[in-house]
């Protein structure tokens, strides 16, 4: 029962757009400069050990492929079940999600560069005296793993590129806003069953792969919860920040904080039901090939990273956002948003690094697991954040920040919750 | 003979024709400063409690209390029968098995919060009630159909026969009648 209903709606022009000068426009610049900066400094600092620095960017990469799936995702389901509330703060995961080309291309050192540092099964030698590998070799080849890692990475590119183009394609014209909201729905069913699919298989590839005896059907589940997580954090942690700069005040409200949020929170507990999942299924069967990939995560130096997991995830997140007012303000939910995203980077290190601890500590002479956190860590994840940031920001500041096409963008500025 | 029974008010009942009428209506009612009253509508009208000026509801508090209880509950009753009344090996693993218990605590939280929900809602609306003054009214039926109303009851420290009637009249009210508790 709003009054506003009886005045015609018009978007604020100057909250909608991000003029050039700005800082916002600036950031394409710093964050390739930053980029460039943080890779070359990660390589440098890696004194030659190409492990070291390809586990690093594993996991830098892996942190910042999530957020620009994530947005994929996040897109592909508001036109899915033709959410209204979200037209207003779409146009963010758009822009995170057409960065997937960009990490595409962050993704071919590690195809081309990388894999035999990374991946043990590439060892033609070894998986032929390894009895389980020799019957993985059908999956577990180069040959394969090149073929389908090029399919999710067109599925990818053009999945956000379509979303992408029919989107801002629309913008200030609602007659091709109807069009493409028609198309953009009809488009989203087969998306969704492609991107899910692509997700599953990539985190099988890349990270479930690393040991390859080890092996979970939740682990594709795994990986896209914290994708979602992270979208959702990216999409708060951006609303606060344009916000702040004097963008798209009084278009982005605290309803849509409160949503945001309320995502957060459904899905910290949708990560802790699957999370738990995996890890209870493998403790009560207790078969030696499945539970070593727990058991050198709670050995050592790891033990307190696997605690830091269980209540950063999970504890700390949910009983932070179970109060109403938590999400519905700007300062509590930047806490939460910043959080959640730390524990993402926590939650990649933790499947990536103790696999290069357990080899390292197979070859000492003590068998104890190091944890090392040293710049190369700091410097790839800088130099990931970069590219991804300079990728985003541009798209940022190329169109406007909310669908302005969109038949329902008025119903989404003017949403409220009950 | 019987004595003739003393008949006490309930409160002034006044009808409106519209969902909006209503809502302005209340925000009136709520600037005047009245605290015992209520509005009854045949839909659920968007934001009539701020229109009232009802604060959150306590309900949320103890849903969560009795979420919190449920769980501990079920992780204590699991310790005590699987590791102090009738310890036993299952699978090798220890008598505390903590991950084992997981699914019951977080099934007895939930059933808990339910019950805390749903009893919680019972009873802050005080239900089940076998009589309430305002059916007394004929007219008062109607607010299950398509008439819209708003009572202010005589306990309230503001209530005054002739001044409420007469704020009630300048809320715009279709109809306005004396209710008997």
């Amino acid at each position: 029962m709003s009054h506003a209903h009886d005045k015609p709606f018009v978007l604020p022009a100057d909250q909608i757009h991000i003029p050039a000068g700005s800082m916002w426009r600036k950031m394409p610049i710093i964050g390739l400069l930053l980029g460039a900066g943080g890779l070359g400094g990660a390589w440098a600092t890696s004194h030659g050990d190409s492990h070291a620095f390809w586990y690093a960017y594993l996991v830098a990469y892996m942190v910042f492929l999530a957020i620009a799936l994530g947005g994929l995702f996040f897109v592909i389901v508001q036109h899915l079940v033709r959410a209204g509330w979200s037209i207003a703060v779409r146009r963010i995961a758009e822009n995170a999600m057409i960065t997937l080309p960009v990490m595409v291309l962050l993704g071919l050192p590690i195809i081309f560069l990388g894999a035999h540092d990374l991946y043990h099964w590439m060892d033609v030698a070894a998986v032929e005296h390894d009895v389980m590998l020799n019957a993985k070799k059908s999956y577990l080849n180069e040959t394969s793993f090149l073929i389908r890692m090029g399919v999710y990475f067109l599925v990818w590119t053009g999945l956000s590129v379509f979303f992408y183009a029919k989107s801002t394609g629309s913008d200030g014209n609602p007659e091709a806003g109807i069009r493409a909201a028609h198309s953009m729905r009809f488009w989203a069913a087969p998306a969704v069953a492609l991107f899910a699919l692509s997700l599953t298989f990539a985190a099988f590839d890349l990270l479930m792969s690393l040991d390859p005896h080890w092996f979970s059907t939740m682990f594709g589940v795994y990986y896209f919860a914290g994708s979602a997580l992270s979208i959702f954090s990216f999409i708060s942690l951006t609303v606060v920040l344009l916000h702040k700069s004097g963008y798209l005040r009084g278009v982005v409200t605290t309803e849509h904080y409160h949503d945001l949020g309320k995502f957060l929170f459904g899905f910290t507990v949708f990560y802790t039901y699957i999370a738990f999942s995996q890890y209870f299924l493998i403790w009560y069967a207790n078969i030696p090939e499945e539970t070593m990939w727990f058991g050198y995560r709670i050995a050592d130096d790891f033990l307190p990273l696997t605690f830091l997991l269980a209540g950063g995830r999970f504890f700390i997140p949910f009983f932070f956002l179970l109060r109403r007012g938590v999400k519905r303000n700007a300062f509590t939910l930047t806490l939460a948003a910043v959080w959640i995203l730390f524990m993402q980077v926590v939650d990649m290190y933790w499947l990536v690094q103790p696999v290069l601890a357990h080899h390292h500590a197979l070859e000492s002479a003590d068998h104890v697991m190091h944890l090392h956190i040293g710049p190369v860590d700091f410097l790839a994840l800088l130099g990931v954040a970069g590219v991804f940031i300079a990728g985003f920001t541009w798209a940022l500041g190329r169109k406007a920040l909310v669908p302005t096409g969109d038949p329902r963008i008025e119903e989404s500025v003017r949403f409220e919750n009950f | 003979m019987s004595k003739p029974i003393k008949k006490k008010t309930y409160g002034l009942l006044a009808e409106y024709d519209s969902a909006r009428a209503v809502y302005h209506a209340c925000e009136q009612v709520r600037d005047a400063g009245y605290k015992v009253w209520d509005s009854h509508t045949p839909f659920a009208v968007h934001n009539l409690d701020k229109a009232m000026g009802l604060g959150p509801s306590v309900l949320p508090w103890i849903v969560f209390a009795m979420g919190m209880t449920g769980a501990t509950l079920a992780m204590l009753l699991q310790y005590w029968t699987s590791a102090i009344d009738y310890p036993i090996i299952i699978a090798g693993k220890p008598y505390f098995s903590w991950q084992a218990f997981v699914p019951v605590t977080f099934e007895l939280g939930v059933l808990f919060s339910a019950f805390g929900a749903v009893f919680g809602m019972l009873g802050l609306n005080r239900l089940p009630m076998w009589y309430h003054s305002l059916f007394n009214s004929e007219r008062f039926l109607r607010h299950t159909d398509d008439k819209f109303f708003i009572a202010i009851e005589a306990r309230d420290p503001k209530y005054d026969p002739q001044k409420t009637r007469e704020l009630l009249e300048r809320t715009g009210a279709a109809h306005i009648e004396e209710v008997e508790d």
